[in-house]
């Protein structure tokens, strides 16, 4: 049941680019790996879509990489500060598959500790990351096997594995071509989280639907985004 | 005091827990025919407001009426239909399909090419093909909305909607339009000195009913525009990032009412226009 909640931050970690921010869990439930919540950040209008990267210790935590006005304040926020925290929400991972293997790409490792947490340690792992910088991340999954561009990630799946992948869209698309069964978690941009604004829309089997609503972890067919220009 | 969320901004199957705290609900706006909306990216923040460009997607007036609005009935609240269109005549055949609802005329989406007729030939046509009560959504973009609000006036209205959005307009890093569209609708906080203008005004103009909106994050917030004259509120971008704002600016308002040494927020309608000091 998503609840929203100004929770405490306990926590803010620099993991590489990233920021690793942790808040007071509350009545929070952490929900299933691959949900998401929608993170206040101070002084701008709307909220941020991250899914849960950690839950654990009365605490869950989100991985920020902050790349825009939204990101940036939430990743500046400092403990004792208090955010808005809603959900969780959204629809995660199917975790009934026999085999799983986490595939993540950049910021896409985010939801992947929490994942195997649930999962079980023994979970295989495999991180793709433009470089040593950015690869800091892979300290969250220890025991993952790590790739720096140019491999990709997509080299290093190993076979007959039931693939929970979360990374960018060109990634998604390369795993998707190779194993139509993977099980992949879509971003895009959304005010709202819950069905509100229809600004999250994206084409899946032919309509625009809402990936808030529909995702963000969708299997099969991958929805169309817009063309970004060059 | 009632409170609406703003048309657009709330989808009632999708939240119920949203509806039950409104004292309406507002439907989306309802064309004649299904439309998708606008490709994405349709949505935009920017330093005090965000953008949107959805489009006025919507299932169309047939799909509405058979499928959606029978669910809208179940949950017991006074229901407004927002209706759209691309003619006065497009407008008017969805009035005459409804009933026991509040029709709400969308005179101003940013998004989507607007009819040719003006603000007051459609509502006369829609006045003459409904006896529902009519209330006109109307552009604070209008050089004088308060001749506007006459206008609808004299059509036929019932009472004002103010206001839709504002058209804005946002870049990314690359120097192009965030929106598929190009422009969109800027709403929040930015919008709501342009609100609490547009209601002083038309309560100035007019004798007719005016729903407030624009920017209402706050039940201080709300007062203000209840103040300019509106004796209703709706709220809408707060319903993004605060999926209990209803809930919340109704307990603020009673405070905020309670601050200024009123008894109640049906009092502090309209008393900007007395000059009284709180």
């Amino acid at each position: 049941m998503p609840l929203r909640e100004r929770r405490k931050v306990t926590g803010v970690e620099k993991i590489g680019p990233y920021t690793l921010v942790r808040i007071d869990q509350g009545n929070l439930d952490p929900g299933i790996p691959g949900q998401f919540f929608m993170v206040e950040a101070p002084g701008r209008v709307l909220p941020r879509p991250f899914s849960l990267c950690l839950a654990e210790a009365g605490e869950l935590a989100f991985l920020i990489d902050a790349i825009g006005p939204g990101t940036l304040a939430i990743a500046e926020v400092s403990v004792g500060d208090q955010l808005h925290v809603f959900g969780p929400i959204g629809n995660g991972y199917r975790l009934d598959v026999e085999r799983p293997v986490l595939v993540g790409g950049g910021i896409g490792v985010a939801p992947f500790p929490f994942t195997r947490s649930v999962l079980g340690a023994g979970t295989p792992v495999v991180l793709g990351f433009r470089n040593a910088h950015f690869a800091e991340a892979a300290a969250l999954l220890p025991g993952a096997e790590v790739v720096i561009d140019p491999v990709l990630v997509t080299e290093a799946i190993p076979d007959d594995h039931d693939i929970l992948a979360c990374g960018p869209e060109p990634m998604l698309h390369a795993i998707l071509r190779d194993h139509p069964t993977a099980q992949l978690a879509w971003e895009a941009p959304m005010a709202c989280g819950y069905g509100a604004c229809f600004g999250c829309v994206v084409e899946i089997d032919g309509t625009l639907k809402r990936l808030c609503l529909e995702g963000p972890v969708i299997g099969g067919a991958p929805p169309v985004f817009p063309a970004v220009p060059a | 005091m009632n409170i609406f969320n703003a048309s657009g901004c709330l989808d009632a199957l999708a939240a119920p827990g949203v509806v039950t705290q409104l004292d309406g609900f507002v439907t989306k706006t309802v064309t004649p025919e299904p439309r998708a909306g606008n490709q994405p990216a349709r949505i935009a923040e920017t330093s005090h407001g965000m953008l949107n460009a959805i489009g006025l997607a919507n299932p169309g007036r047939e799909a509405f009426l058979t499928d959606y609005l029978p669910e809208l009935r179940s949950f017991g609240k006074p229901l407004w239909v927002s209706v759209g269109g691309f003619s006065a005549t497009e407008y008017a055949e969805t009035c005459a399909r409804l009933s026991d609802v509040t029709i709400e005329i969308n005179l101003s989406c940013p998004n989507v090419d607007e009819a040719a007729e003006s603000a007051a030939e459609i509502v006369a046509t829609c006045r003459a093909a409904t006896s529902l009560p009519l209330y006109a959504k109307l552009s604070p973009a209008a050089w004088d909305i308060a001749e506007v609000a006459r206008a609808v006036e004299a059509a036929g209205a019932d009472g004002l909607t103010l206001v839709n959005t504002l058209r804005g307009m946002a870049l990314d890093r690359r120097l192009r339009p965030v929106l598929n569209r190009g422009t969109g609708g800027y709403s929040g906080p930015a919008l709501r000195p342009v609100a609490l203008a547009a209601v002083y005004s038309c309560r100035r103009a007019t004798a007719l009913p005016i729903v407030g909106m624009g920017g209402i994050t706050t039940g201080r917030e709300a007062l203000e525009i209840i103040a300019c004259g509106a004796s209703a509120i709706a709220l809408g971008t707060v319903l993004f990032a605060d999926p209990a704002a209803p809930s919340r600016v109704r307990y603020e308002l009673e405070e905020a009412v309670s601050e200024a040494g009123l008894t109640s927020a049906d009092d502090a309608v309209g008393i900007a226009h007395e000059g009284l000091v709180l």
